[in-house]
């Protein structure tokens, strides 16, 4: 079966291709790109990208505007019926702005964007995208971003913890993120949110490959449902 | 009706923003900056029967993020 893989662009996304290419090389089928200004998804969707970029130039906030856009009801509407989300750097902060995810990103604690691989412990291999990790494994993942910094109150912090739903933390301090979390998941495990970018890690040529297994796990998840 | 929403960060939030100005202000020579806070103001201009609890709402849905920021609501005419 093939996985029907859906990638949101939105105005000023720019890792949307890279986001597509990465899909197409695990799933083995082109991923279909949907338009921010579209109000539906392709039918039959089994997995839904949102990917890094600077949507609608960061106006407000990071994410703000691209949460509030037509095709994000579409995206809450299927992330509601259990169809898995995808947010990375970007993308993140746009599930963050659309109440998919708690907390929020924040400037980076030192100002500056931060541009290089970051060493993150896979904290849940429980999860549909971490399934094809070990547990505490170590994995190298590019990030790119100037507002990475995850905030949520401490009282949020203890849930996601407790719940496992931190699902990357980086192995050392990167953009002063509370805890050190890198990625999380939603209540239900289907949405997950990441800053580092793992679409930048599916082939030797990239200088790494840790990434791809986050998509494998993803495929094997929809093939087994 | 002219309304301008002031966005600000909670209390208890790191400012990188407000601390990287505060550098900038001792740069400059300026001594006793205990501590800066940069928030954000955005100007409407709404129609006069606008209810305040369509404007709160306006700052709940989009233009403050209730997990790190608060807003405060001033009518100017």
């Amino acid at each position: 079966m093939a996985v029907r893989a859906a990638v949101i662009t939105f105005p000023g996304s720019n890792c949307d291709r890279d986001m597509a290419v990465a899909i197409e090389q695990v799933v083995g089928a082109p991923a279909l790109r949907v338009w921010h200004g579209d109000t539906a998804l392709p039918d039959r969707v089994d997995f839904i990208a949102l990917p890094g970029g600077f949507s609608y130039g960061d106006y407000l906030r990071s994410g703000a505007m691209a949460a509030r856009s037509p095709i994000m009801r579409a995206v809450v509407d299927a992330a509601g019926r259990g169809v898995p989300v995808l947010g990375v750097c970007n993308g993140f902060q746009v599930l963050t702005e659309a109440g998919l995810l708690p907390g929020a990103l924040m400037r980076n604690a030192g100002m500056n964007f931060i541009c290089r691989t970051a060493a993150l412990k896979v904290e849940n291999a429980g999860s549909l995208f971490t399934s094809a990790y070990r547990a505490g494994e170590d994995i190298r993942i590019p990030v790119a971003h100037h507002d990475g910094n995850y905030f949520a109150d401490a009282e949020t912090l203890d849930r996601l913890e407790g719940e496992g739903r931190v699902a990357f933390r980086y192995i050392e301090a990167c953009n002063g993120s509370q805890r050190n979390i890198a990625g999380v998941l939603s209540e239900n495990g289907r949405v997950l949110g990441m800053m580092p970018h793992p679409e930048r890690a599916i082939d030797a040529a990239h200088g790494g490959v840790d990434g791809r297994r986050l998509f494998e796990s993803v495929v094997a998840s929809v093939v087994a449902a | 009706m002219k309304v301008r929403v002031h966005v600000s960060l909670k209390p208890g939030v790191l400012d990188p923003q407000g601390r990287a100005i505060q550098h900038a202000l001792e740069g400059l020579g300026f001594d006793g900056v205990r501590d800066v806070r940069a928030g954000r103001m955005i100007e409407l201009d709404v129609a006069d029967e606008t209810t305040d609890a369509a404007l709160d709402s306006m700052c709940r849905q989009l233009l403050a993020n209730m997990v790190i920021e608060n807003y405060r609501i001033e009518k100017v005419g």
